[in-house]
């Protein structure tokens, strides 16, 4: 990825007529991701430089992300969104991505009946849009309905139910595992595709020197799918960071009870848009997607450049 | 003997942990889809049966058909969903092949920008292009969300795209060349034809973000006139929240198309992960 422009010298000196066919290939893909994606998101962080002062839209240099930071009003939310937005992130990292890498791991024992069935049914949910998942799980933790204590008396556990969702302590963490349940299906498929690509020379090799079932798996196994979980983890960061459906549909807009499940995507969607007597403000709203623009470039290149690099892959 | 019967302790209790881990993943829509078929007492009374003649009802289904116009969520949903995995194919391919096929400068310079898109999302530069949607007066119209759907699925498109397509033998496009096709012949008649299953793959990759978000129609497109069933049903169930059988059958509404074609896709879906294709 480092020589980027090292032009061939094999085929700069031929000359040929301009090759417009590639150009025409290339242009509608070109300027639609250009036009919609790349211009908006410059536009994006620029604005985040500007704001009104007496009606008129001025350059302020960092002044925006001055107020996010220090305003007593505004960076309260921010850093509460920040930190929850971890925490979201570590509960993913410290259940969905281990559970996923358990789940495949079963799922691709050799012989293992049923497996297709199992694999298909656990990526249900995956495929659900948020406001199902979201509403199911809502409908399902609710005291009315009283279907989640019913199910805890069954183990005996009723006495440990509590209305999670309205709870300030418990909210945040029972998102989080609402997502959880959702996303489960992404790692095991990634995962699980590591795993069957593992020859089985190896395999076989490792059962000669006496390397099975568990050691194997932690000895063996684990170590070949490292650039996976590597992939996941970047996948479940960006995610997270840019989150925002769930918690609008569990929580609402306010991600309440009081701020306690606000995230960043949530706070973006209420300093733009303005909520209940709070009023829009844009250069707001672009200082907040541009602080999670930076936060989501900082892990990607921390992975691109570090992770990536130090970890070995093996070519079979 | 020994070793033949712990293997058969560990396979069952990989069967157990598997079949407990299928039913959590189930179980809530289950619980959506019987229940939205029962009358409010039976969903409250016994919400674990399954319905019978005398707890069937679909009070909830004429509530969700009288009240919201889902039908026309659907279509729009439909139309949104459709013409963006088009396009996404069609110019996803072009480029695709663009990088693939020919050396040029800047070949893998484009490529990296292209390729951007992957890991930053798209949302992030919501503000503007609101701002942008506003000005060209595409809001509250589907050609908004149309537009930005596509610029969302190209880049993993082209990603996908580029990689199976490196795969095509150069001895058929270079006979096609000889043959005097042009290389818009080669590309739509010889190329396009051989990766149509990862085309499939890339179709499904891109259909469900863009089934299930919720941001942009609540952003571009909240009219009545352009909701989506995502939002239609957020909104609905909003409006609706102590109606419980009108929730369950929304929910149920929305759901069920999902599934339906998930049960068709699923193969081609799971054959594309485990083949390699995002990695």
């Amino acid at each position: 990825m480092s020589d980027i422009d090292t032009a061939d010298p094999a085929i700069a000196p031929i000359k040929r007529p301009t090759r417009w066919h590639i150009a025409v290939f290339l242009a509608p893909a070109v300027l639609v991701y250009t036009a919609i994606m790349i211009l908006p998101l410059i536009e994006t962080l620029r604005l985040s430089l500007y704001n009104l002062v007496d009606g008129q839209t001025v350059f302020v240099g960092l002044s925006n992300f001055a107020t996010l930071f220090s305003d007593p009003r505004l960076s309260a939310s921010f850093w509460n969104a920040l930190g929850n937005n971890l925490i979201f992130f570590v509960i993913h990292m410290l259940v969905q991505n281990p559970v996923g890498i358990a789940l495949a791991a079963m799922l691709s024992v050799p012989k293992l009946r049923f497996a297709t069935f199992y694999r298909t049914a656990i990526f249900v949910p995956t495929l659900l849009s948020f406001v199902i998942v979201g509403f199911i799980w809502k409908l399902i933790l609710s005291p009315i309905w009283g279907i989640a204590p019913s199910l805890m008396d069954l183990v005996g556990l009723k006495w440990a139910f509590a209305p999670w969702l309205g709870k300030p302590d418990s909210a945040l963490i029972t998102v989080s595992l609402i997502s959880v349940w959702q996303y489960v299906g992404i790692p095991m498929m990634l995962i699980y595709a590591a795993l069957l690509n593992i020859p089985e020379e190896v395999l076989e090799a490792a059962e000669c020197d006496g390397i099975t079932g568990w050691s194997q798996f932690w000895k063996i196994k684990l170590p070949l799918i490292l650039p996976s979980i590597g992939i996941i983890s970047i996948l479940t960061f960006v995610g997270n960071f840019n989150a925002f459906d769930l918690i609008y549909t569990v929580q609402g807009a306010l991600a309440g009870p009081d701020g306690s499940t606000d995230i960043l995507g949530t706070l973006l969607y209420r300093t733009f848009f303005g909520f209940q007597n709070q009023m829009g403000d844009r250069s707001m709203g672009a200082t907040i997607a541009t602080v999670m623009f930076l936060i989501i470039l900082a892990g990607v290149s921390l992975y691109l450049f570090v992770i990536q690099r130090r970890m070995r892959r093996y070519q079979f | 003997m020994a070793k033949a019967r712990t293997s058969l302790v560990r396979t069952g209790l990989i069967h157990l942990a598997l079949i407990s881990y299928t039913l959590i993943a189930l179980f809530p829509v289950f619980l959506t889809l019987v229940n939205s078929f029962k009358s409010r007492n039976a969903i409250f009374r016994d919400p674990m049966a399954i319905p019978t003649p005398s707890t069937f009802d679909l009070v909830g289904y004429k509530t969700v058909l009288a009240q919201g116009d889902f039908f026309g969520y659907f279509q729009n949903s439909m139309i949104v969903t459709v013409v963006a995995i088009a396009l996404v194919l069609l110019f996803g391919a072009m480029a695709a092949f663009a990088l693939s096929e020919y050396r040029f400068r800047g070949n893998l310079l484009m490529g990296l920008y292209l390729a951007l898109g992957i890991m930053i999302p798209i949302r992030l530069g919501t503000v503007a292009i609101l701002q942008g949607m506003v000005a060209a007066g595409l809001v509250n119209t589907l050609t908004a969300l149309v537009l930005v759907y596509t610029a969302q699925g190209l880049p993993l498109a082209i990603f996908i795209l580029s990689e199976f397509m490196r795969t095509v033998s150069d001895d058929l496009k270079n006979a096609g060349r000889i043959d005097g096709l042009s290389e818009y012949a080669i590309f739509f008649r010889l190329v396009l034809p051989l990766v149509r299953p990862a085309m499939a793959t890339v179709a499904v990759f891109t259909m469900i973000p863009i089934w299930n978000d919720l941001w942009f129609p609540l952003i571009l497109a909240p009219g009545e006139e352009t909701k989506t069933v995502t939002l239609g049903a957020q909104m609905f169930i909003g409006q609706f929240v102590t109606n419980w059988n009108a929730v369950l059958s929304a929910l149920s509404l929305a759901i069920l198309p999902v599934l339906v074609l998930y049960v068709i896709f699923s193969r081609q879906l799971i054959r594309g992960i485990t083949s390699g294709a995002v990695k």
